[in-house]
């Protein structure tokens, strides 16, 4: 069973339609990632998704069930900015948050030990919020966005600000989250972060939902049928007649675009066969950052309304 | 429900702890008592020195010698007016007080003169005034050749005592008036300074969510009124808590004080520097105390808390439409709270008119007219106004409240979702009917 999904969800500010007919569903077990320009209105998604607005038509879909009060407990959400109540103490503060979600005392603070053992925080729970670091607020922000244990975590800019050692840790949790069946749901910019962390993405501008699919098989549908090889010395002319040199990189190695029907073996087999030396050959498949620059194009950013 | 109570919980504990609090709720009272104290002392100190008055009587006036004060003792002299300020120089007296012949009997500007080193103080100016105005008036009574006995029946005291029209109706005595003033004023200015202060408290807590961005989790978890009118609860009861600290802290300390330090209540030195004697004064006093006694407690003090209540959550609800309204700029908010706060004050000045006038039509509309009523309606309490025109009132703030608070949710739901823009009139009034 999917645990998100969306069915022609309609949001509209002011005139402007800022989520127009979205409609996506999110396969068990994948990383997601949800993606888009300023203003194409993947925060007003988030805040469907997270009962902070209602859609005006369409459903959404947690763990089965239509988002309202029922779901708040199933979903944690930290948002991009980051926001704490500067003058609690660490654990006054997460057992607070804890028991908005609909956590017992008991559970809460049992929930409560467990994360500060395991981020070994121990001696933080008595410092008030403006005594910590930003880097320590955001690991306390992480552990409020989980410790009701939801099955949905929407993570918007996770890793902002954080150092890389802290960076690692958020995404161990992550992926050991994902693990244990959590729905990760996640939202940035950093088209690198998606494609290392994410399998499954939806890419929406101006509304729409433009994109959608698994990271590897967005990546195949738009591979141009590039290869990027290192030789020793330099490559003649003549080898390189057969193909079409896209580029030269800094490091000296050639990008080249084989034609639809060559496969990537047939450039490896007429280097070897010439007598080059190769030192390194690999596909290379789009980034998403390029797709997203296609696919986007010359967008023309909504205004941020909300 | 029960998410609005975690909010009101927490909303008031962290207030309520902070130091700041503590400090505020425990030094008031002490300030007051140690402003008495000193008050006490400072009064005390002066009657304390006896002042010896040489009184050189040149038109041989005094009969007798001058009735001696407290702790101004007179003693006629005998010698010149130089003798005696060069004896009032050397330390035997403090002053030399000069009658001077009273060539013109008729003259209604009588001066005497008062030598000293420390000038005209007030303890002495009065007591000398009266003096020698009873003194030369036997005098000139007795050169005019007028009776005493005629001339006393001339100053007499006069009190109006009232009386209710139909027979067994309300009996008031000539102090509820005073009495309901105090009363009235006193409500009108706990009410002003609550709405200040906590209206004020939940408008900046709720700019606060919204510059550090902690209301957007918050939201994710609780709908935005039960944020809303959770802090608004909990900020009042944290005014109440206080409130109710000084209700009981300072009559405490205040009693303690005089007991302590043996200093006479402040009545007493009041009326010294009233004018009035002090006999009058005490039986003011004990009037006054019997006529507190006589209020009918019983009814005023649950509509005193229902009036409070009310007026406390209208004012805060709006206080916090406009804080979600307003950004980080402190500016936009101290502008639109203004005409939040004319209201409350216009209805200060309200209150001291209806005082004077407790059932005049003034007073009866703008103690049904909602914004008012909190302040002006407590203070016609005193007066027992007619029952039909409190109960309406309530029902009309209460209803009111409920409105703004609604309306006030409508507003705050959408501005504390909205960063940078700044926020209109006009785009409130959107929300309001939009929602």
């Amino acid at each position: 069973m999917s645990l998100l999904k969306l069915d022609g969800v309609l949001k509209r500010y002011e005139g402007v339609t800022a989520v127009d007919h979205v409609s996506f569903t999110v396969p068990d077990g994948a990383i997601f990632g949800l993606l888009g320009p300023n203003g194409a209105g993947k925060t007003s998604i988030i805040r469907m998704i997270t009962t902070i607005t209602r859609p005006d038509a369409g459903e959404i879909y947690v763990s089965g069930q239509a988002v309202g009060r029922e779901t708040i407990g199933k979903v944690g959400y930290m948002p991009e900015e980051r926001g704490l109540y500067k003058k609690m103490n660490v654990e006054d503060h997460l057992l607070y948050l804890a028991r908005l979600k609909g956590l017992s005392k008991a559970d809460a603070t049992r929930a409560l030990d467990y994360w500060f053992d395991r981020f070994s925080i121990e001696t933080w729970r008595t410092k008030k919020i403006e005594e910590l670091s930003k880097g320590m607020q955001q690991k306390i922000q992480f552990i409020a966005t989980v410790v009701h244990d939801p099955d949905l975590i929407i993570l918007d800019e996770p890793f902002s600000g954080l150092d890389p050692i802290n960076t690692n840790l958020i995404k161990d949790e992550i992926y050991e989250l994902a693990q244990r069946g959590k729905q990760i749901v996640f939202s940035t910019h950093r088209m690198e972060q998606v494609e290392e962390i994410c399998d499954y993405i939806v890419l929406i501008n101006k509304g729409k939902n433009v994109l959608e699919g698994w990271v590897k098989d967005i990546k195949q549908s738009f591979r141009e049928n590039l290869y990027e090889v290192k030789v020793d010395g330099e490559l003649d002319d003549s080898v390189l007649q057969a193909y079409s040199l896209r580029d030269r990189t800094r490091g000296g190695a050639y990008v080249v675009q084989l034609p639809e029907t060559k496969p990537g073996n047939a450039l490896l087999s007429d280097l070897v066969g010439a007598g080059i030396n190769v030192t390194s050959f690999r596909e290379v498949l789009p980034s998403l950052n390029e797709i997203f620059i296609r696919q986007v194009g010359d967008y023309n950013p909504v205004l941020e309304t909300v | 429900m029960d998410k609005i109570l975690l909010i009101i919980k927490r909303e008031y504990l962290t207030r309520v702890k902070k130091k700041s609090f503590l400090l505020a709720t425990i030094l008031t009272p002490l300030g007051i008592a140690a402003f008495m104290v000193v008050a006490s002392f400072i009064f005390g100190y002066e009657s304390d020195e006896a002042k010896r008055i040489a009184v050189v009587d040149q038109g041989g006036v005094i009969t007798g010698g001058i009735k001696d004060e407290k702790n101004i003792k007179f003693s006629q002299y005998s010698g010149t007016l130089e003798e005696a300020r060069a004896e009032a120089v050397d330390g035997d007296f403090d002053g030399v007080l000069v009658i001077p012949e009273q060539s013109n009997l008729y003259t209604k500007d009588v001066q005497v003169e008062y030598y000293s080193e420390d000038g005209l103080t007030l303890d002495v100016e009065g007591v000398i005034r009266d003096r020698v105005r009873d003194y030369i008036r036997d005098y000139k009574a007795e050169q005019l050749g007028m009776d005493k006995r005629s001339l006393d029946a001339l100053s007499f005291n006069t009190y109006v005592e009232p009386e209710p029209l139909i027979e067994g109706g309300e009996d008031t005595s000539k102090i509820t008036g005073a009495i309901g003033a105090g009363i009235g004023t006193l409500m009108g200015f706990v009410m002003y300074l609550v709405i200040f202060i906590y209206g004020m408290m939940v408008m900046r807590s709720v700019q606060e969510e919204k510059t550090t961005r902690i209301v957007e989790v918050m939201i994710s978890s609780v709908k935005p009124f039960q944020l809303m009118l959770g802090k608004i609860v909990g900020v009042g009861l944290v005014g109440m808590t206080q409130v109710l600290v000084w209700a009981i802290l300072i009559p405490l300390i205040v009693a303690g004080a005089s007991f302590f330090f043996g200093i006479e209540p402040p009545q007493a030195d009041a009326s010294a520097a009233g004018g009035m004697n002090p006999e009058e004064a005490e039986n003011m006093v004990l009037l006054a105390i019997q006529e507190i006694q006589n209020q009918n407690w019983w009814a005023i003090l649950p509509l005193f808390l229902i009036y409070f209540l009310g007026g406390y959550f209208l004012y805060a609800s709006l206080f916090a439409a406009v804080g979600s309204a307003m950004g980080e700029d402190q500016g936009e908010s101290q502008a639109l709270t203004i005409p939040i706060t004319i209201p409350v004050v216009l209805a200060i000045y309200i209150m001291f008119a209806v005082v004077q006038a407790p059932n005049s039509t003034l007073a009866m509309w703008s103690s049904q007219f909602p914004l008012f009523s909190p302040i002006v309606m407590p203070a016609r309490l005193a007066f027992s106004p007619p029952f039909w025109e409190v109960a309406l009132s309530i029902t009309i703030l209460i209803a009111t409240s409920i409105f703004f608070i609604w309306l006030s949710a409508r507003i705050y739901r959408a501005g504390i979702l909205l960063y940078g823009k700044k926020i209109g009139f006009k785009e409130m009034g959107k929300w309001m009917i939009s929602g």
